[in-house]
């Protein structure tokens, strides 16, 4: 008897199944019921595992099921096998939960759109990829749910294929997820070659036999994986211009769930990582690094999509902190909290966007707190949370991972993330200010979004404030008491630094207001019609930091020489040679020609010549 | 005896041959090659090939060169005359060619001088060469080249009416 | 008494030769065929006399096999023979030259 945590994966299956083969046929409104409710079916599973799994006793922990054997390599069985762990079930609750809320939404926000039964097949198709790298048993299905979530990505930032801007960003998105896929990929071959299995279990028990460097290099190949779906520096070029696709696959994959996948994968493979400490430390300095240099580049930009993208790679280099130095808990924290105040972030950006006809720059906009005051109000619950404003989600799970860094002395992090996010607060209130504030600086009439939008955006935003209180200064910290049994399963983990750190709370709290403060002066108070800030310096911000040119001249043009180069030595060099040869072959042809004079007597004597000296060697030789 | 009959035979053969191929006259090159043929099959008796001397003379000399007279005489009909002209097509043609077969002659004549190894053939057995002999050979070792012989005659009779054909 | 068996294979290499020179030298297809029956024919001669000398039955299949290949070839050559110089003024296989390189 199997498990039932298998129909976590076929409600959304079977939904998208139903959506891409009949959907086209179907209202609208039953394509949303069939949708909607198979990820909130899914949802359901998800809690039931949840009660399930905390109704067991700490340490035994895990569902595991064996539904069948998917192939025999090699004399190893590999199977397929879905895992449920105190780690992978929160992923899944957050997948399925913000997933079914941006489904509801995405009901009222893709309406009028005609593509509308082939977007809800594949943001199903997309949370079953999600569920499968979640619940995979083993790297091999985690690596067939990885490109699944890469692929639905591909499709959905691509939605509106007849924009060449979206085409070109999904695109350039496939191309940077597929360097991270190659990665894991050879990180596989390696562990099965030198271990001979790829399930977890296995692996993480055998895998301190392996040779240092051995170690070093899996560790390093899962980690460029990670930083490609998570879009680190650099490989995170590709999330801002995913930006292209509809608003709620913006909130689904590119801010609460895929772009998590790798935090996951750090998570889920922290035995890997840490028996590689130099790995695991660039892990943590990539993501200090990513946090602040993305909280920058977020200040300048204009489109108000683009911010949010800029900030969602800010916060998961805070993730990247938090699981570099071996702070999980924090890690998977933020996760949780960021994909609530994130996705209603991105929620309420869709509902403005909808409700301005389709405006993303946020210079055009202006006043709308008292046009829409819904989608205004759960804005500012979502800035505050990612400000880290007490008592919003934000602050707990940011000074969760700040707090831990100071305990443990890693003050150099620490600095950067208390820059970062003050940062946050910056540019975050500026687009609050922007957008919601002063009066309209564009012609139009703005109107609050359907119900079926606004609901998701207040449960989400009431996540977002009471979402914090899993943890709370001092010791009680929800989030590490149920992830330690996981934690621990394969040997006893170094005992962390307390993470409450009433220094680094205030400092960071500071930080935060001074960010407010700074943006209230600059925006909130005069209510600027342009952008007040300018120079050599936010220009390098606006380009954000000219990283793609920079790509552009280091890789794509050098491609193109080489390219160009080796078709004309093609073309100038192999080609003449070869027509050289030929031509040699012809003036061969063309001095044998005689020979054939048409004539059959003539061609009778070269028989017969043939045949006397067949004659001369057997009568003559001794 | 036989060796005069031999003698007389083996003469015959060459001397018919060399009329063949110098005929000025395809009609006499024709009645040569019979007499050719005729003595082919007394040689072929000598060497106790009885069944072989008749088909010679049966099929060669009887069905296949009265094939030849009437495509002769199909042939020569129209022409002015029978004499071959004198064309400079192919200079050397002549001289190389017997060059060429002259040395081939002389080399088979040299190595069967110097390295003749056969002794005398010994005294064939009564049924050598009779039709029985023959026959059962060629209807049980050999029956499956005997059944392809018969598909080689088809496909030609095929062929030849396919080329026959009106147009 | 029995004849020496290099004395046939001497005569049919003699009668081949003979063939061979027919073959070409002349330009009358009739002829040149002709003399390709005459090369047929040493070569029969060659394999009877080595039939006798073994005393193997296979030598005279084997000539049994040639007359009938020669017969079939007689057919197809006569008819391709006629098709081709019915419509010349005379058999002479120099006229054709199609084929030159």
């Amino acid at each position: 008897m199997h498990s039932v945590i298998v129909l976590a994966l076929l409600f959304p299956a079977l939904g998208a199944l139903l959506a891409a083969w009949i959907g086209p046929r179907l209202s609208h409104r039953l394509i949303a019921w069939i949708c909607v409710g198979a990820v909130s079916l899914s949802f359901l599973v998800a809690v039931a595992a949840f009660v399930r799994l905390s109704g067991l006793p700490a340490a035994h922990r895990l569902i595991q099921d064996t539904l069948f054997t998917w192939n025999v390599a090699g004399g190893t069985p590999i199977h397929f096998t879905l895992l449920v762990d105190p780690i992978s079930v929160l992923f899944m609750l957050v997948i399925t939960g913000v997933g079914a809320l941006i489904h509801l939404y995405s009901a009222g926000y893709m309406d009028d759109d005609e593509g509308f039964s082939r977007f809800f097949w594949q943001m199903n198709l997309f949370i079953v990829a999600m569920l499968l790298l979640v619940m995979a048993g083993n790297f091999f299905f985690l690596l067939v749910g990885w490109a699944g979530v890469g692929l639905a990505s591909y499709f959905l930032i691509g939605f509106w294929y007849k924009r060449p801007a979206a085409v070109a960003a999904a695109k350039k998105a496939f191309v940077v997820n597929v360097v991270g896929d190659v990665a894991l990929t050879l990180a596989i071959f390696l562990l099965f070659v030198n271990l001979g299995h790829v399930g977890y279990q296995t692996v993480f028990r055998q895998f301190s036999i392996l040779p240092v460097a051995t170690r070093d290099l899996v560790a390093a190949l899962l980690f460029v994986a990670a930083a490609a779906k998570s879009a680190q520096f650099p490989l995170h070029i590709w999330l801002p211009d995913a930006m292209e696709g509809p608003t709620p696959v913006s909130a689904l994959i590119h801010a609460a769930t895929m772009v998590t996948a790798g935090v996951y994968l750090v998570a889920r493979a922290f035995p890997i990582f840490g028996l590689a400490p130099s790995v695991a430390t660039t892990i943590a300095w990539v993501g200090g690094f990513t946090a602040l240099f993305a909280a920058t580049i977020a200040i300048a930009q204009d489109d108000i999509k683009r911010v949010l993208a800029y900030s969602t790679v800010s916060q998961l280099g805070y993730m990247f902190m938090a699981v570099g130095t071996a702070a999980y808990a924090a890690g998977v924290f933020h996760f949780l909290t960021h994909a609530f105040f994130k996705a209603l972030l991105f929620l309420a950006a869709g509902s403005v966007i909808h409700a301005l006809g389709g405006e993303q720059d946020m210079w055009k906009m202006g006043g709308l707190r008292r046009t829409i005051p819904l989608t205004a109000a759960t804005f500012l619950v979502g800035t505050l949370a990612i400000s880290g404003i007490p008592p919003f989600a934000g602050f707990f799970s940011k000074d969760e991972i700040l707090g831990g860094l100071l305990s443990g002395g890693q003050v150099g992090l620490w600095a950067i993330g208390t820059l970062a996010a003050g940062l946050t607060a910056f540019y975050m209130f500026r687009l609050y200010f922007v957008v919601f504030g002063g009066t309209a600086r564009a012609p139009g009439h703005a109107h609050e979004s359907p119900p079926v939008m606004t609901v998701p955006l207040v449960v989400l935003a009431v996540l977002s404030t009471v979402g914090g209180f899993l943890v709370l200064p001092g010791g009680y910290n929800l989030i590490e008491s149920w992830l330690l049994p996981a934690l621990t399963r394969f040997g006893p983990i170094p005992p962390l630094p307390p993470p409450t750190n009433w220094a680094a709370m205030a400092v960071s709290l500071a930080m935060a207001l001074i960010g407010f403060g700074s943006a209230w002066a600059l925006y909130g108070r005069k209510a600027p019609q342009v952008e007040p800030l300018h120079g050599p310096l936010h220009r390098l911000l606006k380009g954000k930091w000219y990283i793609d040119e920079l790509g552009e001249w280091l890789i794509v043009r050098p491609a193109l020489w080489l390219g160009s180069a080796l078709e004309r030595f093609d073309r100038k060099g192999l080609d003449v040679a070869f027509s050289r040869v030929g031509l040699l072959v012809a003036g061969w042809g063309e001095s044998l020609r005689p020979t054939q004079s048409g004539y059959v007597r003539r061609y009778a004597l070269g028989f017969a010549l043939g045949v006397m000296l067949v004659v001369a060697f057997l009568s003559l030789r001794p | 005896m036989a060796n005069l009959i031999a003698v007389l035979a083996a003469v015959l053969c060459l001397f018919m041959g060399v009329v063949v191929v110098s005929a000025k006259n395809p009609m006499h090159g024709v009645i040569a090659l019979v007499a050719n043929f005729v003595g082919l099959g007394v040689l072929f008796l000598l060497l106790h090939a009885e069944f072989l001397a008749v088909i010679e003379v049966i099929v060669y000399a009887g069905a296949v060169m009265v094939l030849f007279l009437f495509v002769v005489a199909l042939l020569m009909a129209g022409t002015r005359s029978p004499q071959e002209a004198r064309s400079k097509t192919l200079p050397g043609q002549v001289a190389l060619a017997i060059a060429v077969v002259g040395v081939f002659a002389a080399l088979v004549v040299f190595a069967l001088a110097v390295h003749t190894v056969l002794a005398a053939p010994p005294p064939p057995t009564t049924s050598f060469g009779s039709i029985s002999n023959f026959g059962t050979a060629l209807f049980t070792t050999y029956l499956l080249p005997f059944e392809l012989t018969a598909l080689v005659l088809l496909a030609a009779v095929i062929g030849v009416v396919f080329l026959a054909r009106e147009r | 008494m029995t004849l020496p068996t290099v004395d046939f294979l001497l005569v049919s290499a003699l009668l081949f030769a003979i063939g061979a020179v027919g073959v070409l030298v002349r330009k009358n297809p009739l002829i040149m065929f002709m003399a390709i029956e005459l090369m047929w024919n040493a070569v029969n001669l060659s394999l009877v006399a080595f039939a006798r000398q073994f005393g193997a039955v296979s030598g005279h299949i084997f000539v049994f096999v040639v007359v009938v290949a020669a017969a079939a070839e007689v057919a197809i050559g006569l008819i391709i023979i006629v098709l081709v110089f019915r419509h010349r003024d005379r058999p002479d296989v120099d006229t054709l030259n199609a084929m030159k390189g």
